[in-house]
């Protein structure tokens, strides 16, 4: 690395810390002004309000989020209970197995519609008709259809991967320049050949972009997926719920610290899956690194 | 023709890759708007010979070399390769194949192969060579064309000109009989493309090919071609045909030659009665 590069990563990690620490100090300055300011002492404010007909009942104030100083007191109990970690697994396994179905059976599936008049003919009108549909909406039909609350959890999560990758794929597909199929062609490619040398790697980019759109969905929709369906273990409690469930189970416990280091754990498991995607996506598509 | 139009390298050879144009129309959608593109067109190029075909932006000569190439259908005539018809009103697609490569205008290298793997494409396609022979041929083609260095560069991190040179090489690798070139140097710079003028021509006196190559550039016909062949604004057909008889191997000091002048003074108002012509019907179509 040059060392104009060095120095780049280096003011652009600074930067990093520096937005994190101000984020962190203005919020812990946020949720400790509840002390400092004594919200009781607008009581008077409150029922002037009141008597002229507009009706706050609560206004909304930062302090009512827990200190970030408090979260991670909490976080630091949690770190040591295994059913919190059971918590990231479940999450993560579900996450995977949909993600990793919607890839397997959304790339080949848009592949053939891309290459196939017909297939795109008979599968396209329902597909468009399903597609939006939101996964949440399937919850209870997915219940209802798959023996377990697991199988539940892990097709809802498919469902938020899925379309997006099908519909990148057969835009990918679709946009190669028809000169890539010309010069193919003349040079003597079989239609086997334009498929694995020209539309497979023409295509590759455009899978890569759908399937990081589609891993940012599937975090969203496994977590709400386990906060409806009770986190999907029959042992209940927060050991298998998965991190939606932990967050759920956190605000019934009343446990409003927890929340936070549930929300927050949530942030890094879809960093950390975006990354590792980019990461693997980069590997794969080693001609656009140096546009 | 004197023998000054046939390259030298082309003697003793068999003779491979004589392009027989003959009365071909091409109609687009002929069911509606009709729009004709190529109107009765004849052209005769002999095995070995550069022919330049010169005409205004949209005169229909791309529509020609997408016939020949096996891209698009004719509407009626033939077009034959050695006396082999090549499509004709009976069979008005021709099937693309190895011994007619078409460079493209803006390049049509893959993105996602590495220039060796782009130029070794070809044969290991047609399963007349294994996957290390090719490479190998590949190699020491693209050392001969100056493009030591890049193997295993993606094509997106060399100059547009080096691009051009390695899909030349790669068309030169299936060992064509005619390269068709649609406006191959369009998008480089006056430098570059005197540069790519003469590895064109190092590279033309190395392989015997016959070379329909489509411009809009006069300087650029007349210091390439054997032949160069005005076309007509849209429909397309020959206006005029030189015959250059300025000798091969030709380098740049031609350019400045006294015949070069004259041949440059004949030809050119030619092509500015098309260009304003074309102009004009852009007029009126805009």
């Amino acid at each position: 690395m040059t060392r104009g590069g060095k120095l780049l990563l280096s003011s652009t990690l600074w930067r990093g810390i520096v937005s994190v620490a101000v984020f962190l100090t203005l919020w812990e300055i946020g949720s400790l002004s509840k002390i400092w300011i004594k919200w009781d002492a607008f009581e008077w404010l409150r029922t002037a309000l009141n008597a002229v007909g507009f009706k706050p009942i609560y206004l909304p104030w930062v302090g009512a989020v827990p200190a970030p100083s408090e979260v991670l007191n909490a976080w630091l109990i949690v770190l040591q209970d295994p059913s919190y970690w059971q918590s990231w697994y479940m999450s993560f396994f579900r996450v995977m197995s949909g993600f990793i179905a919607a890839m397997i059976i959304g790339i080949p599936f848009g592949l053939l519609l891309a290459v196939s008049r017909t297939a795109f003919g008979v599968n396209f009108p329902v597909f468009e008709v399903l597609r939006p549909i939101p996964p949440l909406a399937w919850v209870p039909a997915s219940i209802i259809f798959w023996p377990t609350q697991e199988l539940s959890i892990a097709f809802v999560t498919f469902l938020g991967a899925f379309y997006t990758v099908v519909i990148n794929v057969i835009g990918g597909a679709r946009s190669i320049d028809v000169r890539y199929f010309q010069a193919a062609r003349s040079m003597g490619s079989s239609q086997w050949d334009i498929f694995w040398r020209i539309i497979l790697p023409g295509t590759l980019p455009s899978i890569m972009i759908g399937s990081a759109v589609g891993m940012g969905i599937t975090w969203n929709v496994v977590v709400a997926a386990e906060m409806i369906s009770g986190g999907g273990s029959q042992a209940g409690g927060t050991s298998g719920g998965g991190l939606g469930f932990f967050i759920w189970n956190s605000y019934v416990g009343g446990s409003y610290e927890q929340v936070v280091v549930g929300m927050i754990s949530i942030g890094i498991a879809g960093y950390v899956s975006s990354e590792l995607l980019r990461a693997l996506g980069t590997y794969m598509t080693p001609w656009l690194r140096l546009r | 023709m004197s023998a000054v139009m046939r390259p030298a390298i082309a003697v003793g050879k068999s003779i491979r890759g004589a392009i027989t144009i003959d009365d071909v129309v091409k109609i687009y959608d002929p069911d509606g708007a009709a729009v004709m593109a190529v109107d009765h067109c004849s052209l005769d190029i002999k095995a070995g010979e550069i022919c330049m075909i010169v005409g205004p932006s949209g005169c229909g000569k791309t529509t020609l070399l997408n016939a020949i190439a096996g891209f698009h259908e004719i509407t009626s005539g033939r077009i034959l390769l050695d006396g082999e018809v090549l499509c004709s009103a009976e069979k008005p697609k021709a099937a693309p194949g190895s011994d007619r490569i078409v460079v493209f205008q803006n390049g049509a290298l893959f993105p996602w192969k590495t220039n060796l793997d782009n130029v070794a494409f070809g044969p290991i396609m047609q399963g007349k060579m294994t996957k290390v022979q090719a490479n190998e041929k590949a190699l020491a083609m693209m050392a001969d064309a100056g493009l030591a260095g890049v193997e295993h560069n993606f094509p997106g991190e060399v100059s547009s000109g080096m691009r051009r040179r390695v899909e030349i090489v790669r068309a030169l690798m299936n060992d064509p009989k005619v390269l068709l070139l649609d406006e191959p140097y369009r998008a480089l710079d006056s430098l570059t493309k005197s540069v790519m003028h003469e590895a064109l021509l190092e590279i033309y006196y190395k392989n015997k090919v016959t070379i329909f190559f489509i411009t809009h550039d006069l300087e650029e016909a007349i210091f390439l071609g054997h032949k160069v062949a005005i076309m007509t604004t849209r429909p397309c057909k020959p206006k005029k045909i030189l015959a250059v008889d300025i000798p091969h191997p030709r380098d740049y000091s031609v350019l400045t030659s006294k015949r070069f002048r004259e041949l440059m003074e004949e030809t050119n108002e030619a092509v500015h009665e098309e260009a304003l012509k074309a102009f004009a019907a852009g007029e009126k179509e805009g």
